[in-house]
């Protein structure tokens, strides 16, 4: 029996200003699916990812979540509704500690398996620092306090939006190592990722965008090298 | 004695000042507003202390019980109609939206309560001192606003580092988009903003109504004084707006011991003598 849809978007459309950037996307996540999202610099991946979560307005009916459009709702209003995002480049808020970060993600009070000692468990180096200023620590403990912020709100459904960039291979793989943690008490997860292997290794489901458009969909495990490829350059 | 005695009561009148500067200091922190009518606003709760004690019979440091209610719910709603309106990405639409203010309110006292110099009583507090040592006498009164003064920045720097609403004007100053994805609403934490800055401006507009006279046309000249006030200490911090207006009231008072027609000229000089030497005040807060 197939798992119920929890994200579902139809016809999405997204602009800054004139330029227009996302082209009618339809894109999907199940309940307790996780979902990557591969394409080139520009492709519109973390657009989606703004345009889902509400920081990009949006018509009502175009995405909808747990079956209620949401489109038009702010992103405030849709983290309350169990979303979240781990935003591009980490973006932790540099007046705050390590923990105060934590702590403000968790401040929507959402019932769920995730507070500041799971984080720290999860992550037992951030334990150590909790107490510095978030500016004071590697990028890679900086993506980690971004990830267990974005957990404190205990969401049904987390966007990843390129969390290794910029990041040391070794340190990538630390933080891909926490993401079965993460899913297996049924989150379902969007992982935008530019390292196209790592994207389908861990993944069930692939999108690919190219230009605005999704250039092609299909279980992670069936998609060739070449279809990769040709969706990903259009060559 | 004489140029100890200055310099006591210009600590003393520091407080004063550091208290018309606290809420321009916050908003500034928040949200990157500069309040043009911050000064007026400080007019607007002296003249609602006012009509309470002339209407009740209340003692001055009594009328916060409704002047601090109401200017708060003045601040929220002012920031939710109409100021959130004006931020953005360009500085000017807020400043041109609060010099309206400005004049709104200094007009809309005017014709209200006249031209003519107010002032409440407060009985004889006003005139008792504390003798300190031969000569050198600590007035009752500016004790007690410069003790108040300490107090509400005491407070307002645990609000913001010890408190969840606190934290949640942290991360809303830092970055507003991300901090909605935390669930905070920056309408609404912005809202809380002005209402709690418009308390410290009730709180500063009693204490002006009872130490000096006021009229409607006082506001812009507090306005300054706060303003210099939170520059000298350095933007964003707190006691630094404290040492700024202890400075300030400092260097008025040495200035009108020097001369009486040096006492504003003084304070002005001091200020620009910071400005030219550490641009960013004297203790700017450490920013990324």
């Amino acid at each position: 029996m197939p798992e119920p849809v929890l994200l579902q978007t139809h016809d999405l459309v997204a602009r800054y200003g004139d330029f227009q950037a996302l082209f009618g996307i339809d894109f999907s996540v199940s309940a307790g699916e996780v979902v990557a999202v591969i394409g080139a610099n520009g492709a519109g991946k973390s657009t989606l990812m703004k345009a889902i979560i509400g920081l990009l307005p949006s018509p009502a009916g175009s995405v909808l979540y747990h079956a209620k459009p949401i489109g038009d709702l702010a992103a405030h209003e849709i983290t309350h509704l169990g979303m979240t995002l781990v935003p591009e480049g980490r973006q932790l808020f540099p007046s705050l500690s390590v923990e105060e970060n934590l702590v403000i993600g968790g401040q929507m009070n959402r019932p769920g398996p995730w507070s500041v000692a799971a984080v720290y468990d999860l992550f037992p180096v951030l334990k150590q620092r909790r107490h510095q200023p978030s500016t004071s620590l590697s990028g890679g403990q900086q993506q980690m306090v971004a990830i267990g912020r974005a957990l404190m709100s205990n969401p049904d459904l987390i966007l990843f939006d390129e969390v290794s960039l910029g990041l040391a291979p070794i340190i990538i793989n630390d933080i891909y190592a926490a993401l079965p943690r993460i899913i297996e008490q049924g989150m379902s997860a969007v992982i935008v990722e530019q390292d196209i292997s790592r994207a389908l290794a861990v993944s069930d489901r692939a999108y690919c965008l190219q230009e605005g458009r999704i250039s092609l969909e299909g279980p992670s495990g069936c998609l060739t090298r070449a279809a990769v490829n040709h969706a990903y350059f259009g060559v | 004695m004489d140029w100890l005695n200055a310099i006591v009561q210009g600590i003393l009148l520091g407080g004063l000042y550091a208290l018309f500067a606290a809420g321009l200091s916050l908003i500034f922190g928040v949200m990157r507003l500069v309040n043009v009518a911050h000064g007026d606003f400080i007019v607007l709760a002296a003249f609602l202390a006012l009509v309470v004690t002339q209407s009740t019979g209340l003692h001055p440091f009594m009328t916060f019980i409704f002047v601090i209610p109401l200017m708060a719910g003045l601040g929220y709603a002012l920031q939710r109609g109409l100021l959130n309106q004006t931020l953005g990405h360009a500085i000017l639409p807020p400043l041109l939206v609060t010099f309206g203010l400005s004049v709104i309110l200094q007009n809309g006292l005017l014709e209200i309560f006249s031209a003519d110099n107010q002032k409440m009583d407060a009985g004889p507090i006003e005139t008792m001192s504390l003798t300190v040592a031969e000569g050198l006498n600590i007035g009752v009164m500016p004790l007690a606003v410069f003790v108040i003064a300490i107090g509400v920045i005491t407070s307002l720097q645990w609000m913001f580092y010890g408190t969840a609403l606190g934290r949640a004007f942290r991360a809303t100053s830092d970055n507003q988009q991300i901090a909605q994805l935390m669930g905070l609403n920056n309408r609404h934490i912005f809202g809380l903003a002005m209402a709690l800055a418009l308390v410290v401006v009730a709180i500063a507009g009693i204490f002006l109504g009872m130490r000096t006279s006021f009229d409607p046309s006082v506001g812009p000249g507090r306005l300054i004084f706060g303003f210099e006030a939170v520059i000298i200490g350095g933007l964003g911090n707190l006691w630094g707006t404290l040492i700024g207006g202890i400075l300030l009231g400092v260097s008025q008072n040495i200035g009108a011991q020097i001369n009486p027609g040096w006492q504003l000229l003084a304070g002005h000089l001091t200020f620009l003598v910071v400005l030219a030497v550490r641009p960013r005040g004297l203790f700017p807060k450490v920013d990324g």
